[in-house]
């Protein structure tokens, strides 16, 4: 028998094009945005500095796209990981790669546990692997792991990997519209076998994952957004849907942004600030971002503010919120754009305002900052971006771009009865005996 | 789900659905994409359609605190859970199965049987969906009593074993459907499998074997081998079967 190519999505030409990622440091000492198989750092110490990073095992850092960053909660160590199907560990300090992990499958999500002990990786298949860190020393050379499986969620893509505040659990999101809360166990090299919950409700693919949590709620709420365009919010230890979202329809967005398409944008990003209660929220095809503020108590979301960027094409891919700071840092980016003079590009944008003192939506005035207000100045944006300066339309064919292959890869082909037995006939596993 | 209708398929003299109407492909992929409706939780399984009698339609008399307790996962051609309907009328089961004309063919053959015994059957029902994946989508936590995994898919090929519908990953999600105390049942006539079943099965933290006495005190064990098509198969070619019976315990602390 053959493997259904869908399953895995080796063969999908489209799904080489990556959306740019981005990740704080958790003290914003430093920032990280990557652009295909590019990783680019900027060193906000002092007047901050471009990063040289090291690495001593091969050639190029990354050699395929990479979908998956990660700084480490105490911000020691960063990760990154994607189509190569390496697992790149870094220490923060040296920017020495000090370990790389050989995955067997493309890897599409990354998690450290809270102690900063283990770093958990999903791949294409649905496998979650974990590997200790326990041995490796950021100022040691580069020592070779090996990784476990841990759990598995059956021949699904993982689209997202997020340990609870606490710790207790590790939740992992697929394209099969489930979420799964996991004990993450004392020996986690033995498996995570005890499954928490299952958060169900999404009808389309989940994309993304975060928690929300205060001082009065340390355990926290999980949200989560997915191709459905909804964010929910969970009761992870029942698995219980409190809230749901539909965020375009609330946030007024149905009118302006929907060109025609019958079918919803997807929720593709999703950033929460610790001790906050806000969640920014990126949206296919919106130019800004939908920030929602999360009532703990009443176990509700709603709609605090549309932020739109104005004056220039901005979707933001990813976004990641720097706490230390009251920033939230986006970028909108893509690789291996077909048909222009740039086939990669990013664009770095930042919203302040995210102060604790200020919580309260109703007067939470956000700010976009000017190129020439955000920490790092001119010299981050050349590391960050790439110095190209990039046309408009070149933006909108990006953002298209990702919407596209986030589809392919994602979204349940919807095959008519006749390409569905023309497929079956076509199969070269006929022979089975009747 | 089970509407009763005239069927050319359905054999005159019986009333029973004639099997050589539902031949299918022998093996289907379990992994390749789905084109069947999927519950969106387990709260979105109608059991009106799947159980007309126990949950009248519109009706406030519902013991609408019923939950299925039994799955027979793979249920192929549907004869263990015939065979159980009888021996635990209160207990509501559902057999799971991926290829679309064998579900039809057990949904003709709980229907006649309904009609030919009035009463009867009212518990038993199938739904056409790959196990490996949609299971919490059928039932919460701990929810089930016994899940029945009887001659299984062989995938003999190392590559294919991933394939197998016992592993040390879709154990996690059955011990969650199970119950603590619940029992998971399986039997193959291929050796290689018994042992591979078994092994996963011993191996991991949330099961534990019954001993010999238990097994002998448990009327269901006798119908692995005997109540299903391919058992019955096996028994009358003289094939050896291979048995792991295993019960869902805490985890340990
Ligand atoms: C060899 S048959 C055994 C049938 C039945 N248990 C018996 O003993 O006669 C295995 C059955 O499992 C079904 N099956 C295989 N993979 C499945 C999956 N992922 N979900 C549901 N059913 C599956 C097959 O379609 C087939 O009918």
């Amino acid at each position: 028998m053959e493997d259904a190519p869908i399953e895995d999505g080796e063969n999908h030409k489209d799904i080489d094009v990556a959306p740019a990622l981005i990740s704080v440091h958790p003290a914003q000492e430093s920032v990280a945005v990557t652009v295909g198989s590019e990783l680019r750092v900027f060193d906000l110490h002092g007047g901050g500095s471009a990063v040289s990073l090291v690495d001593d095992s091969h050639g190029p850092f990354h050699k395929d796209s990479i979908r998956a960053i990660r700084y480490g909660a105490n911000g020691k160590v960063f990760v990154s990981a994607g189509d190569d199907k390496l697992v790149k560990i870094w220490s923060t300090e040296s920017w020495h790669c000090i370990c790389t992990v050989s995955s067997e499958k493309r890897v599409t999500a990354v998690a450290l546990s809270n102690d900063g002990l283990h770093v958990c990786f999903a791949d294409k298949f649905g496998v979650v692997w974990v590997v200790d860190l326990d041995s490796v020393d950021s100022n040691q050379a580069l020592v070779n792991k090996k990784a476990v499986q841990m759990l598995a969620h059956y021949c699904s893509i993982i689209t997202s990997l997020e340990f609870s505040p606490d710790g207790r659990f590790i939740v992992s999101a697929d394209r099969d519209f489930k979420i799964r809360v996991t004990v993450f166990p004392k020996k986690p090299l033995d498996g995570a076998h005890e499954i928490q919950s299952f958060c169900l409700g999404h009808t389309e693919f989940v994309s993304c994952l975060a928690f929300v949590s205060t001082s009065e709620y340390p355990q926290g709420f999980l949200v989560s957004g997915s191709g459905d365009s909804t964010v929910r919010l969970w009761n992870i230890s029942s698995g219980s849907l409190l809230d749901t979202c539909e965020v375009e329809v609330k946030a007024g967005l149905l009118e302006s942004n929907r060109r025609g398409e019958e079918c919803n944008s997807a929720i593709t990003d999703l950033c929460t600030i610790p001790d906050c209660t806000m969640i920014a929220v990126a949206i296919q095809s919106l130019q800004g971002i939908v920030l929602l503020s999360c009532d703990l108590s009443a176990r509700t979301l709603s709609i605090a503010k549309v932020v739109s960027i104005m004056g220039e094409t901005f979707i933001p891919t990813s976004s990641r919120a720097s706490f230390s700071a009251g920033l939230l840092w986006m970028v909108a980016g893509v690789s291996n754009l077909r048909g222009f003079d740039h086939p990669s590009l990013a664009r770095v944008r930042i919203i302040s305002g995210f102060n604790k003192s200020n919580l309260d939506p109703q007067e939470f005035e956000p700010i976009v900052l000017e190129d020439n207000e955000i920490p790092g100045g001119y010299k981050l944006l050349e590391k960050l971006q790439g110095s190209v300066a990039v046309e408009e339309k070149v933006f909108l064919a990006a953002a298209e771009a990702v919407k596209t292959a986030m589809s392919n890869l994602l979204v349940k082909k919807q095959y008519s009865v006749e390409k569905r037995e023309f497929r079956k006939r076509t199969r070269n596993d006929r022979k089975t005996k009747q | 789900m089970l509407e009763t209708k005239a069927s050319p398929n359905i054999s005159k003299s019986t009333g029973l659905p004639r099997k050589r109407f539902y031949r299918a492909r022998a093996h289907s992929n379990p992994l390749s994409d789905s084109h069947f409706p999927v519950p969106i939780s387990p709260s979105h399984v109608d059991y009106s359609l799947h159980y007309p009698h126990v949950f009248l339609p519109s009706s406030d008399q519902n013991d609408s605190s019923k939950k299925i307790q039994f799955a027979d996962i793979g249920c192929g051609f549907g004869g263990l859970l015939i065979s159980l309907s009888t021996l635990f009328p209160e207990t509501l089961m559902i057999g799971m199965e991926l290829r679309d004309k064998v579900t039809e063919y057990v949904k003709e053959r709980i229907l006649a049987l309904r009609v030919a015994n009035p009463g009867q059957y009212q518990n038993i029902s199938v739904t056409r969906t790959n196990s490996m994946k949609y299971i919490p989508n059928y039932f919460e936590k701990g929810q089930l009593s016994k899940m029945f995994f009887l001659f299984p898919d062989p995938h003999f090929k190392e590559k294919n074993h991933r394939r197998r519908v016992i592993s040390t990953h879709l154990l996690d999600e059955y011990a969650y459907a199970l119950g603590v105390g619940g029992i998971i049942y399986t039997i193959t006539d291929v050796e290689e499998l018994g042992e591979w079943m078994k092994a996963c099965l011993e191996s991991h933290p949330m099961f534990e074997a019954l001993t010999e006495k238990e097994l002998e005190a448990d009327p269901v064990v006798e119908l692995l081998s005997s109540a299903t098509e391919e058992g019955q198969k096996v028994a009358r070619n003289g094939g050896q079967t291979f048995r792991a019976v295993y019960r869902r315990i805490m985890p340990p602390l």
